[in-house]
């Protein structure tokens, strides 16, 4: 029996024709390392060299100026564990937020299943974030934190980032291609988020009872402050992770449905 | 079994910008301003059948492509493909021009629905296969336009779906490569593939397609056999058939040869633009002359394409001798029984001794019908762009 394809006015994303495509994601992918390190000197140094300045960066002004309150870990420490879980998110969601736009020629001309496109631009800020991941445990070593059990709470913490990524990318995307004011709005949300979520700070400084709220608007604070448990040592953020995956799975959800929704005309009003 | 069945599939295109936030608001209480892209079309298309899509620019080709290569949902009705189905609506999709030869026919053959597998396995075939080994593993940046084509065909001629749309693409890239490509295509609809051809070029489409679809503001105008089809596209050339072209500023004035042509007629019993295919037919042209006037009768059929050309340096009275100045009538007899039916133009190339430096005339069109002298038992479709009378004789081997 050969392979029969419907084609109606309301198609809906088919998780097997994914599946079936799969080896795009990987080329997708592939495809834009390559094209990304062609034409820079540094290459893939910069995936070392950037969380690396925002580290410095931060400890000199929040660290050393302002003297942000954050407990006994040293604050480059503090800070770079928070940063790495950080930049995978905001580096997501933008790549994400971008991608229909920038295969743009491709979704005019030919088919394939289009959720690829978003699902294969996350994979460049997670292999940096692999990258960053080592030098996190060679500077955590070198202030004396050695990896622990909790290490392997990343097994968990990793994969609902990736889900709470897709959720929001899923939405800009979408957004993106009909409305491009998500090219002035997004920067301006990954602003507000960076100083909203826990990167520079520490969640104790929100008081107990907004704690859940907190973690409802700024999703990726139980993420930072899992990894900061996971790496560090830190008490267990059970209220913000709670918040994280509740926030998680309205993003998904809704962000799938609107993306499903969309899918079909994207390449009429892109 | 049926390849592709389309049943009322519609597409509705919103005109003019979305616009701004203001603009919205007021849209959201207007009429919505929009047109039928494609119109209730249906059609059944056999596996291992060659279908070709015409029409005027704008008559809903490419849409129709766009819904049945998913790149667009349609907004009303269905469609249902069996097989493994690739489109090409342009050459190289997905090209990147940072990666190399090499790296991009792997990128563009996965997007075109290749296992990374196939594509390993026929690399070298494809790489033979668009002539351009020594480029294969430069940016693509670097190549010319000829080079990303050959690269992009080589690609798509390696392709092994059951059913196969293509926009239009044969139209760039050299002759050369476009004729291989073409055989390529004709060989896959030989090895029971499924062919779906948008394009202008109505020999291609008569020489891939059996089958035809005209389309006229997003509805199937003709549904046929490609012949018949593209005959009746090619109908009203210039707003009309004419019996008689009068001729506007078509003169030579060079060395020895001073022609103006008045007119370029077409005579037959009838006063139409018409002729039965049994009988023989004249063209007249009507010109003023002084000097020589050598002329070249050219014949196409309704794509444009020159059947055959006749000269007039076997006329008796005049060719070849001094025209003294006035009013000349030159008649061509084209003999009954040599063309088919169809529309056809004729044109009159006037130039100096020698045969060069001419300029072309306008063309006329008519219509040659079917008087059905010559078919004798034969009630089908005859094939090809003419149909000569020509002698048969049989005769049993051991008698001779």
């Amino acid at each position: 029996m050969p392979e029969s394809t419907r084609i109606t006015s309301n198609r809906n994303i088919s998780l097997k024709e994914v599946w079936q495509r799969r080896e795009l994601i990987r080329l997708f992918a592939w495809r834009d390392i390559k094209a990304r390190h062609k034409q820079s000197v540094l290459g893939m140094g910069w995936a070392i060299i950037y969380p690396v300045l925002m580290m410095i960066a931060f400890s000199l002004f929040f660290g050393l100026l302002v003297k942000v309150e954050h407990g006994d870990v040293p604050y480059p420490v503090f800070v770079y564990t928070a940063l790495l879980p950080w930049l995978l998110f905001s580096e997501g969601i933008s790549r994400m937020g971008t991608s229909l736009i920038s295969d743009i020629s491709l979704i005019q001309k030919i088919y394939y299943p289009r959720i690829i496109s978003p699902l294969a631009s996350v994979i460049t800020p997670l292999l940096d974030c692999g990258i960053s991941f080592l030098i996190l445990l060679s500077i955590a070593a070198y202030f004396g934190y050695y990896p622990s059990v909790t290490l392997l709470g990343l097994l968990f913490l990793l994969p609902l980032s990736l889900l709470l990524i897709t959720g929001i990318g899923l939405w800009i995307a979408a957004l993106n291609a009909e409305y491009r004011d998500m090219r002035y709005l997004l920067p301006f949300l990954t602003q507000l988020w960076v100083y909203a979520s826990p990167v520079i700070y520490p969640s104790s400084m929100i008081p107990a009872r907004f704690l859940f709220a907190y973690g409802i608007l700024s999703p990726m604070a139980g993420i930072i402050e899992g990894f900061r448990w996971a790496v560090l040592g830190n008490p267990f953020p059970s209220t913000l992770l709670i918040s994280t995956c509740i926030a998680t799975f309205l993003f998904f959800v809704t962000g799938l449905y609107y993306f499903n929704k969309k899918e079909r005309v994207f390449a009429d009003v892109l | 079994m049926i390849a592709i069945k389309a049943e009322g599939l519609s597409k509705w295109y919103r005109l003019g910008e979305q616009g701004m936030l203001t603009k919205r608001v007021m849209n959201a209480f207007r009429k919505q301003v929009g047109f039928w892209a494609l119109d209730n079309v249906s059609f059944e298309l056999e596996q291992g059948q060659a279908l070709g899509i015409i029409g005027a620019n704008g008559s809903g080709k490419s849409t129709l492509l766009k819904v049945l290569s998913r790149i667009t949902a349609p907004t009303k009705g269905s469609a249902t493909i069996n097989g493994k189905i690739t489109s090409m609506l342009e050459v190289g999709t997905g090209f990147h021009s940072e990666l190399t030869g090499r790296e991009n026919i792997m990128l563009n053959g996965v997007i075109l629905g290749m296992r990374e597998s196939e594509v390993k396995r026929k690399m070298d075939e494809i790489i033979d296969f668009s002539g351009i080994e020594k480029f294969i593993d430069t940016p693509v940046k670097r190549y010319s336009s000829g080079m990303y084509v050959r690269l992009a065909f080589a690609v798509a001629a390696h392709l092994d779906p059951e059913i196969l749309l293509i926009d239009e693409v044969l139209s760039v890239g050299d002759a050369a490569f476009q004729q291989k490509s073409l055989q390529k295509m004709g060989e896959s609809t030989q090895q029971g593939k499924t062919l779906l051809f948008v394009s202008h070029n109505m020999s291609a489409i008569r020489n891939l397609c059996q089958y035809v679809i005209l389309l006229e503001k997003g509805k199937i105008a003709k549904f046929g056999l490609s012949a018949e089809v593209i005959g009746s596209y090619m109908k009203e050339p210039t707003g009309g058939l004419f019996p008689k072209w009068i001729a506007l500023n078509e003169k030579l004035d060079e060395r020895g040869t001073t022609v103006e042509m008045e007119s370029i007629e077409l005579v037959t019993s009838k006063d139409t633009a018409e002729v039965e295919l049994s009988c023989p037919f004249i063209i007249r042209m009507t010109y003023k002359a002084k000097g020589y006037a050598p002329l070249s009768l050219i014949l196409c059929d309704q794509t444009g394409e020159v059947i055959f050309n006749s000269l007039n340096n076997k006329e008796p009275n005049w060719y070849g001798k001094q025209l003294t100045e006035g009013k000349y009538i030159s008649e061509c007899t084209i003999p009954g029984n040599l063309l088919t039916e169809g529309i056809y133009s004729i044109f009159i190339y006037i130039c100096i001794r020698g045969w060069t430096d001419g300029v072309t005339t306008k063309h006329l069109y008519f219509r040659a019908i079917d008087d059905g002298v010559l078919r004798g038992d034969c009630y089908v479709a005859y094939s090809g762009i003419m149909r000569p009378a020509l002698q048969w004789i049989t005769r049993k081997a051991e008698e001779c």
